[in-house]
């Protein structure tokens, strides 16, 4: 076998073409993640019970189901019906869906750590609820919710590996791959792991960073 | 200019108001005084539709109240409203938040509101504080902030639910001050309060509550200094010797 440090220029290159992979995947479905979350949130917490109960099921009935599954559902079952998504995109979907009930969790939770009295002084300025909501609730409701929003970031993130079983071709499948064909399992998957720790670590250093700074302006 | 016609509200099988009737003239402070669960917070949050009740009527000039119907928000404009916590928006600075009704609610120009809000924190003696969060300012000076946010738009009346309960006793003083600088200018005032003595010199009228009812009503000296109610009478012996 070549020495170390040439193998790992080997495998390098490979494994950073799946690194940007999962950066895509990842950013796409977070961004969608957080949109679709928002809408249960504040559809749960609109006090109108047409909207409540929907998003109640919806989100209950995503967190009941793996999301191998899901991924499995979107990339296999979905073309039956019609819906032809390449492997990425419905990573991408089947990331967002899962993930928004989890960020609608956590937003919606920052939303009931409103203080009631923010919503009284707010009602009793005359404010309506879209409003009030917009200006009072959800900015405060986003200091809350940014901790456990930060974690939501880095577990989507970590959970970008599995959409490598629809051969997404991200960090861990390109891992994969590379070592069953060279069998030089320890040299790749430690770089597989060390790669998303370059990630992960800045990620929650970021997040450590914007939570005291938010903070701090309070 | 604000009306109680035999108003009742219960919670459940608990009743908290039993037939309120009870009249505030414009220009007149009128004061709530009566032992916690009386019901008188609860009287108050009627007004502007913080709390609904079942029967009777609450007018403000003529139009009746219903926390329910989409004519509150047009009220909650009319009449404004300070918190025992004050109640603060703590993501915005002082002027934000005397600013923010007018501007975002009354769609009023933000310039006109900018120098009006200043105007209103150096009245209630801010003028150095209007770039502070809530979270730097004490218990008194956030107290002093709501009641710029309440004036900023422009109320006809403002209810004020125990303003000075939650603040350390040293800055009672500075808000009881700007309520009676508010009272000589005929600002139309409801105080849910238990400062008797600042009741003494500043309500042209006093209700006691008991039970959900009102025990006795008059002016300042006939309920506080010559009470004929024996309810109050007991009330004002426990608030003013509770020793």
């Amino acid at each position: 076998m070549s020495p170390l440090s040439e193998r790992i220029q080997e495998y390098l290159p490979l494994l950073v073409t799946g690194l940007w992979q999962t950066v895509a995947v990842t950013l796409l479905s977070l961004v969608l993640a957080s949109a679709l979350g928002l809408v249960w949130s504040i559809m749960r917490s609109s006090g109108n019970r047409w909207l409540e109960l929907p998003a109640r099921y919806i989100v209950e009935f995503l967190r009941g189901i793996p999301i191998l599954v899901v991924l499995f559902y979107i990339y296999f079952v979905m073309p039956e019906i019609g819906l032809d998504l390449t492997a990425f995109q419905a990573g991408v979907v089947g990331l967002a869906l899962t993930y928004s009930c989890y960020i609608g969790e956590t937003f919606r939770g920052g939303i009931e750590a409103v203080d009631r009295g923010q919503v009284e002084a707010a009602k009793s300025i005359g404010m309506k609820h879209g409003k009030m909501m917009r200006r009072i609730v959800l900015p405060q409701a986003f200091r809350i919710a940014l901790p456990p929003y930060g974690n939501n970031m880095v577990m989507l993130l970590k959970d970008s590996s599995q959409v490598s079983v629809i051969s997404v071709a991200e960090l861990t499948m390109q891992g994969k791959m590379l070592a069953s064909s060279t069998f030089d399992n320890m040299t790749v998957f430690t770089m597989v792991a060390a790669l998303y720790l370059c990630l992960t670590i800045p990620l929650n250093i970021l997040m450590r960073r914007v939570e005291l700074k938010m903070g701090a302006s309070k | 200019m604000i009306r109680f016609e035999n108003v009742h509200k219960s919670y459940g099988k608990h009743e908290v108001l039993k037939g309120i009737d009870a009249e505030v003239d414009k220009g007149q402070v009128a004061c709530l005084i009566g032992a916690s669960g009386s019901g008188k917070s609860t009287l108050l949050r009627c007004v502007n539709g913080l709390e609904d009740y079942q029967s009777g009527r609450i007018l403000i000039d003529n139009e009746k109240v219903d926390a329910h119907a989409p004519s509150i928000h047009k009220i909650r404009t009319r009449v404004a409203m300070v918190f025992q916590r004050f109640n603060l928006f703590p993501h915005m600075t002082a002027l934000e938040n005397v600013m923010e009704g007018p501007v975002q609610v009354l769609a009023e120009p933000k310039a006109e509101v900018r120098a009006r809000a200043e105007d209103h924190l150096r009245r209630v003696g801010l003028a150095d504080k209007m770039d502070f969060y809530p979270s730097a300012l004490s218990g008194g000076q956030q107290q002093r902030v709501a009641i710029a946010r309440a004036l900023a738009m422009r109320p006809e009346a403002i209810l004020l639910d125990e303003p000075t309960s939650a603040l350390d006793p040293e800055m009672v003083g500075e808000v009881l001050s700007v309520l009676r600088d508010l009272a000589e200018d005929h600002m139309t005032m409801l105080i849910v309060t238990h400062e008797i003595q600042f009741a003494r010199e500043v309500a042209s009228n006093v209700f006691f509550l008991d039970k959900g009812q009102i025990e006795e009503h008059g002016t300042a000296e006939e309920v506080l200094a010559r009470p004929q109610n024996a309810r109050t009478q007991e009330f004002l012996r426990r608030v003013t010797h509770p020793f």
